[in-house]
């Protein structure tokens, strides 16, 4: 079975081309919205995407070596992400998928990035710690679903990051040689300052956070560096923290990391402390696979068409706030998660 | 530290995401100790913090709400520098426990439990974490546990925020039972704050709800 997965959720406009035998991936072609300043502008980067959006199908083609009627099915992400931008791999799917007659597979691009992450670790039913610019949550698997165990009560990590190195004035670029600047400039901070820590139950708050490190800065009285050092320990350790209160709860052995945000090396080592002394396997998903894609869309059309899903063209459309326990996932047996 | 006096050697209970729970005797009662770890994956400064401000907010709490005659357990020591509590051993299941078993009980002690945490919130408190791992179904009636979250709160917003993390812990726990278990625990909260109350408290419920991302109720603002 070969599989083509369309992406453009946010700034990556992705297509990859899957089949279910190794080696599982033919082609990962990207095409990366880069804003010159500020953040994403859904407009814009959905005029980028349908600027290269032909380009980008040729290309995948013709690196996987297939032709369009080799193809078993399309995959495309219809949420959760920017409208305007999912839009544009919506109409092509739709298009490809009644021009050539093939089945069209609706993937939702979180259980996408939990998906290609238990293929690249072998993992059966870990605890997924899912960090990206839109995403910040704790899910495991239950009753055919995967249910969120904790989540952020207002904005993500990635967000928390990507806005207090904006407004700190060192980003836009947000991520130099893979390191987040605020990583960066964390690096020289030596003084732990007290910001608000909010952990609720297993949900996480970071606009707290956030306000009180920008106004820290605007005062003048703390060094840049200490800002950095101490918003970003106490943003990363309330994450372990979630983390680890959640594996206690549900017994789940393995952790995987997904998301662009967890290619963090500080994050990563800390992810590392903690899942040593819980004696739990730990699977960060790479930088490579970690950030948006196609090969994941694909992936996870592969296990979905496999169990029969796929929709007509006309039911196809984007679904700008699919959450991750909407989704039903065939392919896990009805499970209870709880260790009990 | 503390001599046991009490035969038969301490059991450690749980090893939870903050502490170590430890089952032990305490001037000859059954007992609790709860030793805050240290994080070797957390900065210091902030170890030290989290570690002090939750034991001395934590034994706080729970001596106040014992003192008001609330199913919490007693506090018996405390050494904030340690991290470490000592409380009363609650005897009996999790109420986690006793749902998953399909007992006829689980209904009922969802009512007191709506009591107890309207009872807790009157006095002024929030619990921060409530779950029904969090509830120790003992021999007179039920008994809430780990106030390592808890604050002092009477904010509508806080209070809601304590309601919005049970039913999500509810939700994620026992899926195919929430509906009825959210009502009987709703009726029991009402029972003890009033049907007004409670009314406004599930629209602020709702609207921390709809903060969340990606919520689909919420409405796509018009012209994107």
């Amino acid at each position: 079975m070969i599989i083509l997965g369309i992406e453009s959720s946010a700034h990556t406009f992705g297509v990859g081309v899957v089949r279910d035998e190794p080696p599982h991936i033919l082609a990962d072609v990207r095409f990366v919205y880069k804003p010159k300043t500020g953040g994403i502008h859904p407009k814009e980067a959905s005029q980028y995407f349908m600027s290269n959006a032909p380009e980008a199908v040729k290309e995948a083609l013709s690196k996987a070596g297939v032709k369009v009627r080799d193809l078993d099915g399309i995959a495309v992400a219809l949420g959760p992400g920017m409208g305007p931008c999912l839009r544009v791999g919506a109409t092509l799917a739709r298009a490809m998928a009644s021009y050539y007659g093939k089945p069209l597979i609706p993937v939702n691009h979180a259980l996408a990035h939990v998906e290609i992450g238990k293929m690249l670790f072998s993992f059966k039913n870990p605890l997924i710690v899912y960090l990206s610019g839109g995403n910040t949550l704790i899910a495991s698997f239950s009753e055919g679903r995967y249910r969120i165990f904790g989540e952020t009560l207002d904005i993500s990590l990635g967000n928390f990051l990507d806005t207090l190195a904006r407004e700190l004035g060192i980003a836009p670029p947000y991520v130099v040689s893979g390191l987040h600047q605020i990583d960066r400039c964390a690096q020289n901070g030596k003084n732990f300052i007290e910001l608000p820590y909010v952990v609720k139950g297993q949900d996480v708050s970071f606009s707290g956070l956030l306000t009180a490190a920008l106004k820290l800065y605007k005062s003048s009285r703390a060094e840049l560096s200490d800002i950095c050092y101490s918003a970003r320990e106490i943003a990363y350790s309330a994450i372990i923290e979630v983390s680890e209160r959640a594996l206690a709860h549900t017994g789940n052995k393995e952790v995987l990391v997904v998301g662009g945000v967890a290619s963090s090396p500080v994050l990563r080592s800390k992810f590392e402390v903690m899942s040593r002394l819980r004696g739990v396997e730990l699977g960060i998903v790479p930088p490579q696979y970690a950030v948006d894609n196609g090969v994941m869309i694909a992936w996870t059309g592969l296990l979905l068409l496999k169990h029969g899903v796929h929709v007509r063209p006309e039911e196809a459309y984007v679904r700008q706030r699919w959450k991750l326990d909407q989704v039903d996932v065939p392919w896990l047996a009805r499970t209870n998660s709880s260790g009990s | 530290m503390i001599k046991s006096t009490c035969p038969g050697s301490p059991e450690l209970i749980a090893l939870g995401a903050e502490a170590v729970l430890v089952k032990a005797c305490y001037e000859g009662m059954p007992s609790i100790f709860k030793v805050r770890v240290r994080k070797p994956y957390r900065d210091r400064g902030l170890d030290t913090m989290l570690i002090r401000s939750r034991s001395e907010v934590e034994a706080k709490i729970l001596a106040e709400l014992r003192l008001k005659g609330l199913n919490v357990p007693a506090l018996y020591y405390v050494d904030l520098s340690e991290g470490l509590i000592v409380m009363e051993f609650v005897e009996g299941p999790l109420l986690r426990d006793l749902i998953y078993r399909g007992s006829e009980k689980a209904l009922k002690c969802l009512e007191e439990l709506g009591e107890l945490v309207a009872s807790v919130h009157d006095a002024g408190v929030v619990h921060g974490d409530i779950t029904t791992s969090n509830v120790i179904v003992g021999g007179d009636g039920v008994y809430l546990v780990d106030f390592g979250l808890a604050k002092y709160s009477r904010r509508l917003e806080d209070l809601a925020t304590d309601i919005h993390l049970f039913i999500r812990s509810v939700e994620s726990t026992h899926y195919g039972l929430k509906e009825a278990l959210l009502r009987h625990f709703m009726k029991g909260y009402a029972k003890v704050k009033g049907r007004d109350f409670t009314d406004s408290l599930l629209i602020k419920v709702k609207e921390i709800r709809m903060r969340g991302r990606y919520v689909e109720e919420r409405r796509v603002r018009r012209g994107i």
